[in-house]
């Protein structure tokens, strides 16, 4: 058996690219979503038609255009021309200023701006308008300082476990997730479906070893493969992208193995469904990727979703372990606050076993 | 499959030109070849439902799931004044429908449980004098405290809660001027165009649309290749007559066909059951997704002559579709990326055929908006088939 | 007429010299077999032959053409039989029979009229619409052959053609090659069972990348006084 387990090493780690792909990929996961991708809102193009160009409208604008979310852009001369400047998607806001804006905030108190917002992106839309008006907002309350006003209710904010509000938080303990579901049961289901496809697994059905050693054997480099990747993911967002693990990292590995061990038979149990590797890999392409991307809390906070599909969300392994991560990632919390979602995990691991088992039985018969 | 080859059986009473017939000759074996793959395809019984079914349902479901709205906020109210004042404070969030206030309580810390079981969102903390302060220095604060784990969601709890504080504080400005209605200095007209509602379904779903039609392109052309590889059969093809580029042809025809019918079938689910707004001309999105799959296919086909098995096929798309489509402005906006990053984005398909779709289907953008992005992708279509045919042998050395 | 002609023909994977200075040639509508033990350099020779890949250097004609520049040419006029299967498990007899009818450019009446000439010499007409997948290994190796020859080529190659299947059919198979061959199609075979030499009009025999042996198996036998091939095989290869 241990010949087998170590031929099973020789055949992935001997075929280079699979390698660089495999390990590769963490790697630059980490960098894309530590450097590259956001949802913040930085340097967006806008655009100001000011029909007073006064002291109180350059004010504003100075205010805008120094925060340093927004560029100015000199796309737009008039109104006419924003629909042509937002269907070229040069421009994400437009804010028109009415005339006589100073004259008509002294006598009227009021003045009007319109914001106009490109909203075929609505998160982009929703927060480049959200940090205008805190813009225009902040500069209100100075001018009211000014006037004596009767009762302030300050609020005090503070954000909780991500202060700067970076991205990253949110992200690493989704690309942890992903890769150990991915690698794990992909290459697991794939990798058994091959010697299935090839002929080769009667072969090793009739040696001396037993059906569960075949598995191991089959099974194992790619558990190692996992674990190494997690360890990889969790050290470059320590020194790379400056992201510490705040609680245990023992029981952050533990509950790793644990997840691996779950995407490991959910492997197994999507080979013995498919007849071919393509199958296996549209199925586990199909039937994982993109739902643990979309629906496990990864990107899309689940609470938003529709009802059927947040209880839909419940049965996807990914979503429960994402909260595990979180919570010992980023919040620094003790088994007791995640014994639930454990629980959770290695059900699902002990069901795919069990279904596997009865799949293989059926098809040894 | 008969009936197309009856198309160009030569006439037989008629002397056709030997060149005439050398040119049937070619395009009746590319027809042979797609006869047999098409029939391979379709016979693979299980594979069907994979293929058409599942892209679809997945679009259907997930097109629900994408979302950054935010419609649930849950809230945990410290009270320490427990004044009429704060009362009145904490029943303005009981008020709007996005605002859950799932407990009460007395101390920070148990609040701050709350938080860490994920139980709540955000915290509000009303301090002791706070209604004293009020009536005695005309001035109070309170503290709002909200799970930032979700940078961008944090940031728009925040000015939610933020906004409902400053509601009260009008409130507290009108009462004191007698009902007088104080209206605040600057009024904000806000404008949303082309997505009024701001749905984010009509965001995500075009974008979900090109990410189907990419892994048919990308994944099953390349694996599909590389499976005669594995199988043996492929040699049965290089010692036959057959040319390269018939091969190709034949190969890679059969998914450019399926994935613009599971294109046209997204896109009719889109408008049917999302009521996607599709304001510009189809026939500008189909011309562009033929060119765009010309590009993808020849990515898959390049990755076949890449490899020898089925499973480093899988790897090497997959390599590249993940950070292609990361990077491509599905998920997270292009412009909200530094700048290397962007020009990384030259040699990314993906991001151009996104940045078109969304602009044609929700803005009605014309040929001339999209000239720059179309070129890119033809430029890439020739590019990564003339590589991929030219690494393709027939002849091992 | 020299069907086949090779003159020094070396094949090197890096350092590893598979064909070492092969000379021998091969006429036209004879059988030739083409033996040796396993690893000895047959298959990478006979893929050469087919077009399927380039020999390092040597000189190697196939029908007339040259297997350097005019690969193309050779394939239209040769058929081939891989070691290993690599027919389409997955679609029937008759849309095999069909595509590679086909793709050799024969029109649909012809493809018509050779299927049922060559599946009637098998016996095999009723088994027109089965999946070629479910067939049993002797059928399917007939059937390999039969589509390898579907166009009438000059030369058929056939690597190890009865590799694993019984006997009788190992018979039977043998008498198709007689039949094919007395059609006047040359056929260029490989095999490592010795016995089967027998049943060819020249035999060589490879060991180590190079020839060892090549005559007619008469000849063989009396040279190394043997009683078959298998014997003259262990004496050279004793030496």
């Amino acid at each position: 058996m241990r010949g087998f387990i170590i031929k099973e090493f020789y055949h992935i780690f001997r075929d280079i690219r699979s390698m660089v792909v495999l390990f590769g990929m963490p790697v630059i996961q980490v960098l894309l979503f530590g450097f590259a991708l956001s949802t913040e809102v930085k340097n967006a193009p806008v655009a100001i038609i000011d029909y007073s160009n006064d002291q109180v409208t350059r004010a504003i604008t100075t205010k805008l255009l120094s925060s340093g979310f927004f560029i100015l852009s000199d796309q737009v001369p008039g109104e006419g021309h924003i629909e042509e400047v937002f269907r070229h998607g040069k421009v994400k806001e437009v804010i028109v200023f009415e005339s006589d804006f100073a004259a008509k905030l002294e006598k009227d108190r009021q003045a009007g701006i319109q914001i106009i917002a490109d909203a075929s992106d609505p998160n982009t839309a929703n927060l480049v308008v959200s940090y205008t008006s805190a813009i225009i907002g902040d500069y209100q309350q100075e001018y009211l300082k000014g006037m004596s006003l009767p009762v302030t209710v300050r609020t005090e904010s503070q954000m909780m476990y991500n202060p700067a509000l970076k991205s990253v938080f949110m992200f690493v303990p989704g690309v942890i997730t992903i890769l150990l579901m991915l690698i794990t049961a992909m290459m697991t289901s794939i990798s058994i479906a091959r010697e299935n496809e090839l002929g080769t697994m009667e072969i090793l059905l009739v040696s001396p070893m037993r059906p569960i050693q075949i598995i191991a054997g089959k099974v194992l480099p790619y558990v190692l493969l996992a674990f190494t990747n997690a360890l990889i993911i969790l050290l470059l967002s320590y020194f790379v992208l400056g992201m510490p693990v705040k609680g245990s990292l023992l029981l952050l590995l533990a509950e790793s193995l644990l997840f691996i061990v779950m995407a490991l038979s959910l492997g197994i149990f999507i080979s013995t469904v498919s007849n071919s590797q393509q199958m296996a890999m549209m199925l586990s392409m199909f039937a994982l990727m993109l739902p643990t991307i979309l629906l496990s809390g990864f990107i899309f906070p689940i609470e938003n979703m529709p009802v059927p599909l947040q209880i839909f969300s419940n049965i996807m392994p990914p979503r429960w372990f994402i909260i595990i991560v979180k919570s010992i990632m980023i919040k620094g919390l003790g088994f007791q606050y995640i014994w639930k979602e454990t629980l959770i995990i290695a059900g699902m691991a002990l069901f795919f076993i069990a279904l596997s088992i009865k799949k293989f039985r059926i098809r040894l018969e | 499959m008969v009936r197309l080859r009856n198309l160009f059986k030569p006439v037989t009473n008629y002397q056709s030109p030997v060149t005439n017939y050398q040119q049937t000759r070619k395009l009746r074996i590319i027809l042979y070849i797609l006869q047999k793959e098409f029939r391979q395809i379709f016979r693979n019984k299980a594979m069907l439902p994979i293929i058409f079914v599942i892209p679809v349902v997945q679009l259907l479901v997930l097109a629900f799931a994408v979302t950054f709205e935010i419609k649930n906020i849950n809230l945990v109210i410290v009270d320490q004044d427990h004044s009429v004042a704060s009362r009145q404070l904490v029943s303005k969030f009981a008020a709007p429908p996005f605002y859950h206030i799932k407990a009460y309580s007395d101390s920070y810390t148990e609040a701050e449980e709350q938080l860490k079981t994920g139980k709540a969102h955000q915290i509000l903390i009303i301090p002791i004098q706070f209604e004293q302060d009020l009536q005695k220095e005309s001035k109070a604060s309170v503290q709002l405290i909200t799970n930032a784990i979700d940078g961008s969601a944090a940031a728009i709890m925040n000015a939610y809660g933020n906004s409902i504080i400053m509601d009260y504080n009008q409130d507290i400005l009108v009462d004191l001027s007698g009902g007088v209605d104080i209206k605040p200095p600057i009024d904000i007209r806000y404008s949303y165009w082309f997505n009024p509602e701001l749905d984010y379904k009509t965001y995500m779903v075009p974008g979900i649309l090109v990410l189907l039609v990419t892994i048919i392109g990308m994944f099953l052309s390349s694996m599909n290749v590389v499976r005669e590889k594995e199988m043996g059969t492929i040699e049965q093809i290089n010692v036959s007559p057959v040319k390269k580029y018939q091969f190709v042809i034949g190969k890679l025809l059969p998914f450019w066909f399926i994935a613009l019918f599971e294109l046209g079938f997204g896109l009719t689910l889109a408008r049917i059951v999302f009521d996607i707004p599709i304001l510009g001309s189809l026939w500008l999105i189909f011309g562009v997704a033929s060119v765009y799959l010309l590009a993808t296919l020849g990515i898959g086909l390049l990755i076949s002559t890449l490899v020898n098995t089925q499973q480093q096929a899988m790897f090497l798309a997959w390599f590249f579709a993940v950070v292609f489509i990361m990077m491509s402005g599905l998920f997270t906006p292009v412009d909200s990326m530094p700048e290397w990053a962007q020009d990384i984005n030259i040699i990314n398909p993906i991001a151009y055929f996104i940045r078109i779709i969304r602009m044609v289907m929700l803005k009605g953008s014309q040929f001339q908006d999209i000239l720059k992005p179309f070129i890119a992708i033809a430029i890439y279509a020739v590019c990564s088939l003339t590589l991929a045919v030219w690494r393709y042998r027939k002849v091992a050395s | 007429m020299k069907i086949i002609e090779v003159e020094n023909l070396v094949k090197k994977f890096g350092s590893f010299v598979a064909n070492d200075h092969l000379t021998f040639s091969v006429d036209e509508g004879e059988i030739y077999g083409f033996l040796g033990a396993n690893g000895a350099g047959k298959t990478t020779a006979m893929k050469i032959l087919c077009g399927l890949s380039s020999p390092t250097s040597g000189k190697v004609m196939v029908a007339g053409y040259d297997v350097y520049h005019q690969t193309e040419m050779i394939k239209k006029r040769i058929g081939y039989m891989s070691q290993r299967f690599s027919l389409f498990e997955d679609l029937s007899v008759w849309e095999n029979f069909q595509f590679f009818g086909g793709i050799y450019g024969l029109s649909p009446a012809k493809i018509r009229e050779r299927t049922t000439e060559l599946l009637g010499r098998l016996g095999l007409e009723s088994e027109k619409k089965q999946i070629l997948g479910s067939l049993p290994l002797g059928w399917k190796q007939k059937l390999a052959f039969s589509v390898a020859i579907i166009h009438r080529p000059s030369i058929v190659f056939l690597d190890e053609p009865t590799g694993g299947v019984d006997p009788i059919t190992r018979r039977q198979f043998w008498e198709i090659i007689y039949e094919t061959a007395s059609q006047g199609i040359t056929v260029f075979v490989t095999t490592h069972y010795m016995d089967e030499a027998e049943y060819c009009r020249r035999v060589s025999i490879m060991a180590d990348g190079k020839i060892v042996a090549l005559d007619t198996p008469a000849n063989l036998k009396t040279k190394y006084n043997a009683v078959n091939i298998e014997e003259v095989f262990l004496k050279i290869a004793r030496n």
